[in-house]
């Protein structure tokens, strides 16, 4: 794939790699815990909707970790831009699975285990209400690549926001369901608050246009967004006080991820190099 | 004196590329699904720009092998690239592309920018617009579920997007 025209010469794919990365860190890792509800979901409708989305997440990761290969191989090589797409493929690989645990970007939030079925809920509808006000502003990103990645991705999401937005009205609604909605909803929020921990470089990334707005102004939109969404269903948003839980876009795991992650880099570790 | 290279006219890449079907529906073709975005050809070879139905389809690879290897006899040096630049969307799939999805058991998408999953989608098989989703998600990322209550037959959508 040949980015086109863009402001990014030289140098700046380490600019932009936290960027890019705690982008895909998340979508990869919660494409991975939520594919484990394949086979066993609540009933096969979600079976298969969980599975779809859980894939659709994996593939975003995929294509906005090729963009972070292809601006290393742009800043290295004096060559014309490019590679073979099967090089890339490896490459990509090696990203996905090949980095030291302290290497990745992704927030705490998508990092948990999927938990039970109105955690799952709880914590995939902070996730995309967040990821949607993330990707409406990155989709005017000065970074072109980025930008016309994540505009496609916008229409593709609006599937899985519909989609969560209709079980948060049912499982707000339900007597047995609501409780455990709202122990996992309290449960989350440091972590959906730590979400937009400051990136690295962050603030050079917005003054060169990669991000049109902070970290900051994004959580603002955001929790403004969902705490009207939320007030509808009688549910308050987080306390002013509470203190976000970060550390994951600075290289720092969650509790469990070692566990999740010698399962998920398994057959990497087994075979490096393997195509599949 | 320049040595002549044996360029391709684009109208015969074009043919070509419609005998690529796509690999989930048969008859199909790349053309007709409208995933074709450009297609160039000149001095230096074949040239053509392909963009993806979903982001997250397993078959990019595939689909972009398929169409590299029908292309090769025409051309000494073919390129067959991916693209993100211009965003594939379901308005592209064409009139032709419409009528296969229909002969192949599939509703094709409604002809509008917004999603919209309460709409009653056509019954492939019967015409009845007394359809019902069963779900948005389906067997692959471009496809949902449905049933027809005229002629009690389950069948799939493509998605708009």
């Amino acid at each position: 794939m040949h980015p086109s025209t863009h402001a990014y010469e030289h140098g700046t794919d380490q600019l932009l790699r936290p960027l890019l990365l705690s982008l895909a860190d998340d979508d990869f890792m919660l494409g991975y815990r939520d594919s484990e509800w394949t086979g066993i979901a609540p009933m096969l409708e979600e079976d298969i909707a969980m599975s779809s989305v859980s894939q659709d997440e994996i593939g975003h990761a995929r294509a906005l970790y090729e963009i972070s290969v292809e601006m290393g191989r742009r800043a290295t090589s004096d060559e014309e831009y490019g590679g073979s797409p099967k090089t890339i493929a490896r490459e990509v690989d090696a990203l996905a699975y090949g980095r030291e645990k302290t290497e990745y970007h992704s927030s705490w939030l998508a990092e948990h285990h999927r938990g039970d079925w109105a955690f799952t809920i709880a914590r995939r509808y902070l996730y995309e209400t967040a990821d949607e006000v993330r990707l409406e502003a990155l989709s005017g990103s000065a970074c072109t690549p980025l930008a016309n990645v994540l505009t496609k991705v916008r229409r593709e999401e609006r599937y899985h926001t519909m989609h969560l937005r209709t079980w948060l009205d049912r499982l707000a609604a339900s007597p047995a369901a609501r409780p455990r909605l709202l122990a996992a909803l309290h449960s989350l929020w440091p972590d959906a608050l730590g979400f937009w921990e400051e990136l690295e470089g962050e603030d050079s990334l917005v003054a060169s246009g990669a991000m049109p707005l902070s970290s900051e102004a994004m959580r603002e939109r955001w929790l403004t967004r969902i705490t009207a969404e939320l007030e509808e269903h009688g549910i308050s948003g987080p306390d002013a006080g509470l203190t976000p839980r970060t550390g994951g876009r600075r290289g720092e795991r969650s509790p469990g991820f070692e566990e999740f992650w010698a399962e998920v880099t398994q057959v990497y570790r087994l075979h490096p190099g393997a195509t599949w | 004196m320049v040595a002549t290279k044996t360029i391709t006219p684009e109208e015969e890449v074009w043919d070509a590329l419609r005998e690529v079907d796509d690999p989930e529906i048969p008859g199909l073709s790349v053309v007709d699904l409208g995933i074709i975005r450009s297609v160039r050809s000149g001095e230096d070879g074949i040239e053509v720009e392909y963009m993806p139905t979903f982001t997250g389809c397993p078959a990019i690879e595939a689909i972009r092998e398929v169409i590299e290897e029908r292309l090769r006899p025409l051309s000494e040096r073919v390129s067959v690239r991916v693209t993100w630049e211009e965003a594939w969307t379901s308005d592209r799939i064409s009139e032709k592309g419409r009528e296969r999805l229909r002969m192949g058991g599939f509703a094709p998408p409604p002809r509008e920018g917004l999603i919209e999953l309460r709409r009653a989608t056509k019954c492939p098989y019967c015409g009845s617009h007394d359809t019902q989703m069963e779900n948005a998600f389906g067997p692959t990322l471009c496809r949902s579920i449905h049933y027809c209550n005229g002629c009690h037959q389950p069948f799939e959508g493509f998605k708009p997007l």
